[in-house]
């Protein structure tokens, strides 16, 4: 069996890229598309420590998170296609309506 | 005679109650109609003596039954006191529980009737001679407006009184006591868009109410000492509690003395005398009934009653004695400058009700009393008088702008001057008898002191020197009337002046039942009140062993001081009419100060009333709003200021909650592992 | 039949309480544009919520001090929560005063409310159901639900029927009740729990409250948190400043509510709960109660005296005869609490009328400034001898109900504390001066302002709704007796358990023992 250690690294690299990509990204595509590159980051480690320890539960809540993911990112784009027909625009420093 | 007419007693009070609730209904249905049509019609003249009007039936309804109801009162009232009289002395005292008033606890007062020799006395007088107020009343007051509501006030204020003089505990007389107070405050302020008028009706009402806090006060005192505010009771009490300490002597002085603050209060003495020279803004039958001779003795009565307790304590006593004395003089003062016809009345009332108190100070009740019966009878008739003048003279009130109506009021004339001279106290007239009977009191009783003789004598001169000046300046002389008035003077109707001559005799008469025994008379007076004032006979009788001679002579003393008061008088407003005016230019800043009343009204609206209002107004803008409100105010805008900065947090922008989100992240996981 | 008259009359303060409820709900169905509809079905409901709780009066026994007609039944049982309620003398006349007033408040609002009408009359009827659920409920749960319902129909009559600054107003009523209120949740909480302590069960009856012994430093907290929800609610000095302002932009009616019956919560609950539930604490701060009380009575007279608005000098007078109720309640003997309930009967009448009469004067010159009138007795000779019966019974004159009342507090309270009591007897001199001043001023004098010259006296209705509380004006003080020998039994028990409960919790403590040694163990001798 192979270290996870690798595995575990290459989550954490994907973890980071989609966090900056939501953090320092304005537009709102590419912060749900780096939210799912953070998601598979997740799942790349609960894999590789499920198949680590032997254990089927890692596998299990990757599958979780996939479905989790799906589920998000179709809510979330139909969002994004109803805020931009009403604002034209999917810049999230321009949608601060929430703004005190 | 029947002695159960006594049963029937509730009639006496219920009688003028009647009348209040048929005059209220007319008041309402009939009169209330016509003053708020003439009202709509734009007449803004509503003063005193408006336009003539043809009487509609009501007004001649409302003139009987005002006076009727209490007529059939003091009928009633003289079947019960002979009824009363047809009993041995010990005997005379009579209960009439009504119905459990107040019932809370140990504490109980049921609505109850008392009739005694000294209630007896009382409910004569106030119906006697209120019957023959309210009969020149309806000839007064016809061509008022508003005649039902005056008549309305009226019997209620009987009803008040008689339920003061005769309820059987402390609780049903301040009931009356401040009813009677009230329907002073309605009376006064009958012309109420005078502005002086609900002035004056005010201040009497608060003024009083001063006087009733010290009362009330001295109930409590006297309820948790006694455990009951029943007359009979609270003396029956007075032994036992005495001897087995629970009624000190300092207890039976705090007790009497807040009662006395009542008395004062309601019998305008020093130092809440001050709404009683303002209460003449009244009509003259009210000042008559009310200011003279019936309500403003209600703490005359009251300290009588009260007599058992009162001689507990030496310094209550002395206290009454003095203010008593004290008053008598210093509105005395006050009387001889005064210009006003009824204000030289309104001083000259206050100074007899201070003789009053000298009288119960010295222990001498039964004179007391008696100065109240007589006092009631003249200075009633005074004051009708003065009515019947002012009436002649279409409201005017100045005596400078009177003189020689003699020819004109030849009733009015005669009947004033024999209550002038029964005030002055001319041997033979009723305020002698009772004025002498006072002063030797003063001068003989165990109480009494030779210096209170003097006050009281001095004070008569004074009196029987300001009275004569009332009457030569009004009724002598030349005519310094306006032409207008002068033309219209006619002597009033038979409905004013027949009550003016039934007082006379009563003024002349009054006082030859208390005749001292020094002069050959009987006292029936002092022999009916007798069972009342069994504490205090001992006290007052301390005169018994002094020589006839010394009696004769003060009494020859105190005549002669009211005739150099009469002689004066004489000298200075007929024989020489350019004298008064030199001696008030010679001494101005006295007779400055006694002009204005020595001040006091200011003096009160200075350091009492304006600091009252300022400090309020100080409590309301600066404390209650600023103050209290700030801190309120202050709790609300601090939490709304917090969150107006926090709310800075939330930008909107998405990026901002993700970073705070991964910050947040950070420091978590920071923290569990640098644990 | 019978079976029904026996069913209504077990279940008969059930019906008290949830009959405006079924009237709430009968008046959502009904259209919401015809106002007089709307109106005379509020009074309908109201007026037979009155007819129905006559029978209270009648079948009460007197002689007795539990609790009667009691409906009781369990609610959340889990919790030992149960719907408890009863009533006995000290709550009846409280019980009996809402309900009459009611009928009087809704037909004061006949010409006043003309927008959204639905919805005031619904509020109406749910705050009677709340104000009638505090005087009856025994249980603590019950009881805190009810005086949390009273709330939320009060704020919204405030801050929509209202007028100038009703959103403030309202919002500082509300938020200074609720503050008190939830002092209060935490205190019945704790109680909650401490029963739990002392007798292994869970309950939130009142009466089983009684029953157990609090130790005295809990009794402290608690009494505190109980006194401070009531004492904003009463108002004491000095939380009194959401009165003036609610009263001032609240309408007529709710004015009225206000003064007459919410306000008599604050001191029905000193009496039920705080008192009973932890004497200890109770005598011992009554110096401090008395004492606010009284600074009360003289304060809220002199505020009043310098009011420029009517409604706000008889806002500030409620401040000042409240003060008479809590000085008469914390007297701790018969007289005292007797004065005590009946006063907040009398303010209830008076005040109450009081303020029907500035909404009469509002009404048709639409300014409550006491400088803009002058001479109204003129022109309005019944409404002149209306305003002056009320006023007299304000400012207590024998033979109007105030006497009674203001006699009785100050007879208990001279017992308790002599120095007190002197200076309380002052407000009465107060109270006599500010209502004549304001009487003076309105109606006496010549009609000055122009705009006056046209008002017009008492209509039908006004009158109609005046004349029973003229009548009970009269009533009280002629006949208290009516109204005490219905609570004698009650209060005599009331004072009887403060004083046993009182000595048996301080029986091991040492006589004379400093407060402060007895609730925080700070002895300042050492």
């Amino acid at each position: 069996m192979m270290e996870p250690s690798a595995y575990l690294l290459l989550s954490g690299i994907l973890f980071g890229i989609g966090v900056v990509g939501v953090v320092a990204r304005k537009n709102a595509l590419i912060i749900l598309m780096s939210v799912e590159i953070m998601l598979n980051g997740v799942n790349v480690a609960f894999i590789a420590v499920g198949s680590h320890l032997g254990d089927p539960t890692g596998s299990v809540f990757a599958f979780m998170v996939m479905t989790v993911a799906a589920a998000e990112a179709a809510v979330g784009l139909a969002i994004l296609i109803a805020i931009y027909r009403l604002k034209e625009t999917i810049d999230i420093t321009e949608l601060s309506v929430l703004k005190w | 005679m029947v002695s159960g007419i006594l049963d029937f007693l509730w009639l006496v009070p219920a009688l003028p109650l009647l009348g209040v609730i048929l005059n209220g209904a007319i008041a309402l249905f009939s009169e209330r109609p016509l003053l708020l049509a003439e009202a709509a019609h734009g007449g803004s003249h509503g003063d005193a003596h408006g336009g003539h009007h043809a009487a509609p039936a009501y007004r001649k309804l409302v003139a009987f039954i005002g006076p009727a109801v209490v007529g059939a009162a003091f009928v009633v009232s003289l079947l019960s006191v002979m009824a009363l009289a047809a009993r041995a002395p010990h005997d005379r005292l009579f209960v009439q529980v009504l119905f459990p008033w107040i019932q809370a606890g140990g504490f109980s007062a049921p609505a109850a009737l008392q009739l005694d020799p000294l209630s007896s006395v009382m409910i004569l007088v106030v119906t006697g001679v209120g019957f023959l107020i309210h009969v020149y009343s309806a000839g007064y007051m016809s061509h008022e407006k508003a005649f039902a509501r005056y008549f309305v006030y009226l019997n209620l204020f009987t009803f008040a009184m008689l339920i003061l003089v005769l309820g059987s505990n402390y609780l049903v007389m301040f009931v009356g006591w401040e009813g009677v107070g009230l329907c002073s405050y309605l009376l006064i302020g009958y012309w109420y868009e005078k502005k002086s008028a609900s002035d004056a009706g005010k201040k009497a009402f608060i003024v009083n109410r001063i006087g009733d806090f010290g009362f009330i006060l001295g109930m409590f005192l006297l309820f948790w000492t006694f455990g009951t505010l029943d007359y009979t009771q609270v003396f029956a009490k007075i032994p036992l509690l005495s001897a087995n300490g629970i009624l000190t002597t300092e207890i039976a002085t705090a007790i009497t003395l807040l009662f006395f603050i009542g008395a004062t209060g309601k019998s305008a003495q020093i130092p809440l005398y001050v709404w009683l020279p303002d209460a003449m803004e009244g009509p003259t039958p009210v000042s008559a009934l009310i200011h003279a001779a019936t309500m403003v003795t209600a703490g005359v009565y009251m300290v009588a009653r009260s007599n058992a307790l009162y001689l507990l304590s030496p310094v209550s006593m002395a206290v009454v004695a003095v203010v008593g004395a004290a008053t008598a003089i210093f509105s005395a003062t006050i009387g001889i400058t005064q210009n006003d016809i009824k204000r030289v009345l309104a001083y000259s009332t206050v100074s007899q009700l201070g003789y009053m108190f000298l009288a119960c100070g010295v222990g001498a009740f039964t004179a007391g009393i008696f100065h109240l019966m007589t006092h009631a009878f003249f200075k009633a008739l005074l004051f009708l008088g003065s009515g019947s003048v002012i009436h002649a003279l279409s409201g005017e009130q100045d005596m400078r702008k009177m003189g020689s109506l003699k020819k004109h009021l030849p009733i009015t004339f005669t009947t004033m001057f024999v209550a002038t001279l029964a005030i002055a106290g001319i041997p033979g007239l009723s305020g002698f008898f009772s004025k002498d009977e006072i002063l030797w009191k003063a001068f003989s009783s165990g109480h009494g002191h030779p210096a209170l003789w003097a006050v009281g004598a001095l004070a008569a001169g004074i009196t029987a020197f300001y009275m004569f000046r009332l009457i030569f300046m009004t009724f002598f002389g030349a005519s310094r009337m306006e032409p207008h008035v002068e033309k219209h003077v006619h002597e009033s109707p038979f409905s004013m002046t027949v009550p003016l001559m039934l007082l006379a005799v009563l003024s002349v008469a009054g006082g030859w039942i208390g005749i001292p025994e020094v002069l050959g008379g009987h006292n029936y007076f002092e022999e009916w009140l007798a069972p009342v004032f069994a504490h205090g006979a001992a006290a007052a009788h301390g005169a018994a062993h002094h020589p006839v001679a010394l009696e004769m002579g003060l009494m020859a003393g105190s005549v002669a001081v009211a005739l150099c008061g009469i002689g004066l008088a004489y000298y200075l407003y007929r024989a020489r009419t350019e004298k008064p005016k030199k001696i008030a230019e010679a001494v101005p800043g006295l007779y400055d100060a006694v002009y204005n009343k020595y001040y006091v009204d200011e003096i009160y609206d200075i350091f009492i009333v304006r600091r009252i209002v300022d400090g309020s107004v100080w409590l309301w803008r600066a404390f209650d709003a600023a103050f209290i409100d700030g801190i309120v105010n202050g709790v609300a805008s601090l939490v709304r200021g917090s969150g107006d900065r926090l709310r800075r947090v939330q930008t909107g922008v998405v990026g901002n909650y993700a970073f705070s989100l991964l910050l947040g992240a950070v420091i978590i996981v920071g923290y569990f592992l640098a644990r | 039949m019978t079976g029904i008259v026996d069913t209504l009359t077990a279940n008969l303060l059930t019906a008290l309480i949830f009959l405006p409820l079924a009237g709430a709900l009968l008046l959502v169905l009904l259209p919401r544009d015809d106002g007089r509809l709307l109106k005379n079905a509020a009074f309908g409901v109201t007026l037979v919520e009155f007819l129905l709780s006559l029978p209270l009066v009648f079948d009460f026994n007197g002689a007795t001090a539990a609790m009667q007609f009691v409906v009781r039944a369990p609610w959340i049982p889990a919790y030992g929560i149960e719907y408890h309620v009863g009533v006995d003398g000290i709550s009846l006349w409280l019980v009996m005063l809402t309900t009459f007033l009611m009928p009087i408040a809704i037909l004061s609002t006949y010409d006043a409310v003309q927008k959204h009408v639905k919805e005031f009359m619904i509020f109406m009827l749910v705050l009677e159901v709340g104000m009638v659920g505090v005087f009856l409920a025994i249980d603590l749960f019950l009881f805190y639900i009810f005086w949390e319902l009273v709330l939320i129909p009060m704020y919204f009559l405030i801050g929509v029927w209202g007028s100038e600054r009703r959103i403030y107003s309202a919002i500082k009523f509300f938020l200074y009740t609720f503050a008190g209120s939830v002092l209060m949740l935490v205190a019945i909480i704790a109680l909650y729990f401490h029963h739990y302590q002392v007798t292994g069960t869970y309950s939130t009856d009142l009466l089983r409250m009684y029953a157990i012994d609090i130790p005295v430093k809990l009794q402290f907290w608690m009494f505190a948190a109980f006194a401070l929800a009531f004492a904003f609610k009463v108002p004491m000095f000095p939380f009194h400043t959401w009165l003036p302002d609610a009263h001032v932009d609240a309408p007529t009616s709710g004015s009225v509510i206000l003064a007459a019956v919410l306000l008599k919560m604050g001191t029905y609950g000193f009496l039920r709960f705080a008192m009973p539930l932890f004497p200890v604490a109770a005598v011992d701060m009554m110096p401090v109660i008395s004492g606010l009380a009284v600074v009360g009575i003289i304060y809220g007279a002199l505020v009043a005296m310098v009011q420029k608005d009517m409604k706000k000098l008889v806002a500030y007078s409620s401040v000042s005869h409240l003060g008479f109720v809590m000085l008469g309640l914390f007297a701790f003997n018969i007289q005292g609490i007797e004065g005590g309930i009946l006063q907040m009967v009398n303010h209830g009448v008076s005040t109450g009328a009081l303020f029907l009469i500035v909404g009469i004067v509002y009404e048709r010159r639409h300014t409550r400034l006491i400088e803009e009138f002058g001479g109204l007795s003129k022109i309005a000779p019944l409404f002149a001898a209306v305003f002056m019966i009320v006023t007299l019974s304000s400012i207590g004159l024998p033979g109007t109900n105030g006497f009674v009342g203001e006699f009785l507090i100050l007879l208990g309270a001279f017992k308790s504390s002599r120095v007190l009591t002197v200076f309380a007897a002052s407000g009465v001199i107060l109270a006599a001066v500010y209502m004549l001043w304001m009487f003076q001023r309105v109606m006496f004098g010549k009609i000055t302002n122009e705009e006056n010259r046209h008002m017009t006296d008492l209509n039908g209705r006004e009158i109609a709704y005046l004349l029973p509380l003229l009548v009970m004006i009269f009533w009280i003080g002629v006949y208290p007796q009516t109204f005490l020998r219905k609570m004698d039994a009650s209060v005599s028990a009331a004072v009887a358990r403060i004083e046993t409960k009182r000595q048996a919790a301080l029986s091991d403590r040492p006589a004379g023992e400093p407060l402060l040694v007895r609730y925080f163990d700070i002895d300042a001798g050492k």
